[in-house]
């Protein structure tokens, strides 16, 4: 299959050009003044305050305070997103190690229960979730930030299947080589997992990080604001004559995109590198 | 280097009305290599993994070293265990497989190399130590996986239809090495196969298993000459004993019409006669065959055809000229008798001939 077939290429031009478009005027707007775009719109050229927009968002102190810059933001969207990450692969883990390797009473009721909660998104348990943050006193915390939303029916899901498909014999090797439940599962289950690990990651990174409805509940302090309120922030002044910051918002919404892209890269790699070459 | 005791054995799964084995009574000496043998669903693995702890036993005692090990952990039973499918850990180096064990046992470094490299040159698998599994060959992961339990110099190994999944040239030049690596440590072996010519030809005593008990237990030979019983003497050998029913009086054997016996204990009624294919030799007196059709195989030819309308296999000389009509003889010595409502041996002959018959 080495012949080239200018209609494949032509249907995966356009879809690139599709999903890039977007991208590119967004990257493009965001170099030219407010007013220029207040006046003329959207621009798939580029203007000359490139720099000093990206500089302005970054650094100039903002909000209601005073206090928070870009750069404050991205750092939080950065820790809600890792925290998110990671304890999620943790938690689904452990859980699913429990389910597929121990055997206790109603441990396929108990795996059914978590499955079918993720028929349930945030929303419909968002108001029991606030309260008992809130009498947990974590609200306006990292912890009251990330530690609810760790439970993950869908990373818990995903570990058990893969868990279900290393071979038993692998278990059976490794307790006749005198490893015990956390040896097996520190030595063999974790590097096997590897491929999984940066599947989930992938996930559940960009969905913390494009997190809205949660922070803006839980924190009520401006230090904790991350992008995506940011970027709402600034399309908020239509006061008197002003005119909003537009590139200043979508040179945030463009740096908001980096650090996904970044890891989706870097995770993909990984991800297919461990698809082609693992035999369990 | 230890006995394996096996008394009463029984192991029934929750909820299964019968015992999957049963009665399993077996006493496995110092460095002897015994291999379970029966067809797939025997219990012959389940049998092998209650030993090695993998499975649990609910009824019975195992001793291994005399040692009473019902509710010792795996890793403390001092077996070493071979897998089907090698169950080699993917993300490690031959090397890291094959000292895993060791590690976790708390060997020191020095040890952990030195017995390392010994079972790798041993098993010539020294210039693949640096590699993962996945860039070896079947036989060579095969080794790892004998390597592996080589390094962990155990009381016993346990092998679980290790070469099930090589290749016919490969599995028969494996099953050497698996008996020279053997003799050489001397280490007590259980060995679990379907195979009855892998069985024959590795087992210092073959255990034969049926329905999850225990048919026969014997030297290959022994077994071979003097099938206990009808299931055995169809499982091993190769092609299967000719088992054909027959009629039996005070004057002799008869199938057909045809007497092929006169033996020193009178029996009377119907009985199954067995006809070794080997045994029959084409003569001018003796069962009337009509052929059928001719497997050549080289060294011989085995003959199918029919004996008073029942289904008969004889292994002939492949220089021997074939017609549509012989006549078979068979040395009285030769003929096997089962009852034929339980299938169990009867013995015609007296012991003492019996013992003469057996080459030790």
């Amino acid at each position: 299959m080495t012949r080239i077939r200018p209609l494949d290429h032509l249907i995966l031009i356009l879809g690139c050009l599709f999903m890039l478009a977007p991208v590119a005027v967004a990257i493009m707007t965001s170099t030219h003044t407010a007013a220029d775009i207040h006046v003329n719109g959207l621009s798939l050229a580029p203007g000359g305050h490139g720099i000093e927009t990206y500089q302005t968002v970054l650094t100039k102190r903002g909000g209601f305070t005073g206090q928070v810059t870009g750069a404050t933001m991205a750092m939080n969207s950065l820790i809600l997103g890792l925290g998110f990450a990671i304890g999620k692969i943790v938690l689904s883990m452990l859980a699913a190690y429990a389910l597929v390797y121990f055997r206790f009473r109603f441990a396929t009721a108990m795996f059914w229960v978590i499955f079918t909660t993720l028929l349930l998104p945030l929303e419909v348990r968002i108001m029991p979730s606030y309260q008992v943050m809130s009498e947990l006193h974590l609200l306006n915390t990292y912890t009251g930030l990330i530690l609810p939303l760790l439970a993950s029916a869908t990373g818990t899901f995903y570990f058990r299947q893969f868990f279900k498909a290393v071979p038993d014999e692998l278990l059976e090797a490794a307790r006749i080589d005198g490893a015990g439940p956390v040896k097996f599962f520190i030595d063999i289950l974790l590097p096997l997992s590897k491929t999984m690990m940066a599947a989930i990651f992938i996930i559940m990174f960009v969905y913390g990080w494009n997190q809205y409805l949660w922070p803006m509940l839980m924190t009520t302090e401006e230090r904790f604001f991350t992008l995506m309120r940011g970027i709402k922030q600034i399309l908020q002044v239509w006061v008197g004559s002003q005119i909003p910051d537009y590139n200043q918002a979508f040179a945030l919404a463009v740096l908001a995109l980096l650090p996904p892209v970044l890891v989706v890269v870097v995770f993909q790699r990984w991800f297919i590198k461990g698809l082609t070459e693992s035999d369990k | 280097m230890a006995s394996i005791t096996l008394t009463n054995v029984s192991k029934t799964y929750s909820g299964a009305a019968a015992p999957s084995v049963a009665e399993i009574d077996l006493t496995v000496a110092d460095g002897e290599f015994i291999v379970l043998v029966g067809p797939s669903g025997c219990g012959k693995s389940t049998l092998l993994r209650m030993v090695a702890g993998l499975e649990e036993i609910t009824g019975g005692e195992v001793r291994i070293a005399d040692r009473l090990v019902n509710r010792v952990d795996p890793a403390d039973r001092d077996i070493a265990m071979v897998f089907q499918n090698y169950a080699l850990y993917p993300h490690m180096t031959v090397r890291e497989n094959m000292a895993y064990g060791l590690k976790n046992r708390k060997t020191p470094k020095a040890e952990i190399a030195a017995r390392v490299a010994e079972a790798a040159r041993m098993l010539e698998l020294s210039p693949y130590l640096d590699r993962k599994p996945r860039a070896l060959s079947g036989g060579q992961r095969q080794r790892v996986a004998m390597g592996r339990a080589v390094v962990r110099q155990p009381a016993a190994f346990l092998f679980d239809e290790p070469l099930s999944n090589l290749d016919a040239k490969l599995r028969v030049s494996m099953r050497g090495e698996i008996r020279r690596l053997q003799r050489r440590l001397g280490t007590t072996s259980l060995y679990v196969t379907h195979d009855q010519l892998e069985a024959m030809t590795l087992a210092d005593r073959l255990v034969v298993l049926n329905a999850g008990r225990i048919e026969q237990v014997g030297a290959p030979l022994e077994i071979y000459h003097h099938p206990a019983s009808t299931f055995v003497a169809s499982f091993i050998g190769a092609p299967a004993m000719n088992l054909l029913d027959g009629q039996s009086d005070a004057a002799g054997l008869y199938i057909g019409g045809h007497r092929v016996a006169h033996p020193e204990r009178p029996l009377s009624g119907p009985v199954t006669i067995g006809l070794r294919a080997e045994d029959l030799v084409p003569a001018a007196e003796g069962l009337p065959f009509r052929t059928d059709f001719v497997e050549e195989l080289g060294a011989q030819r085995l003959v199918h055809g029919h004996v008073d309308g029942q289904p008969l296999v004889v292994a002939m000389d492949p220089a021997a000229s074939l017609a549509a009509e012989l006549r078979l003889a068979i040395a009285p010595d030769r003929v096997h008798v089962f009852r034929t409502d339980t299938g169990r041996r009867i013995e015609t002959a007296p012991a003492s001939a019996r013992t003469a018959l057996v080459p030790a």
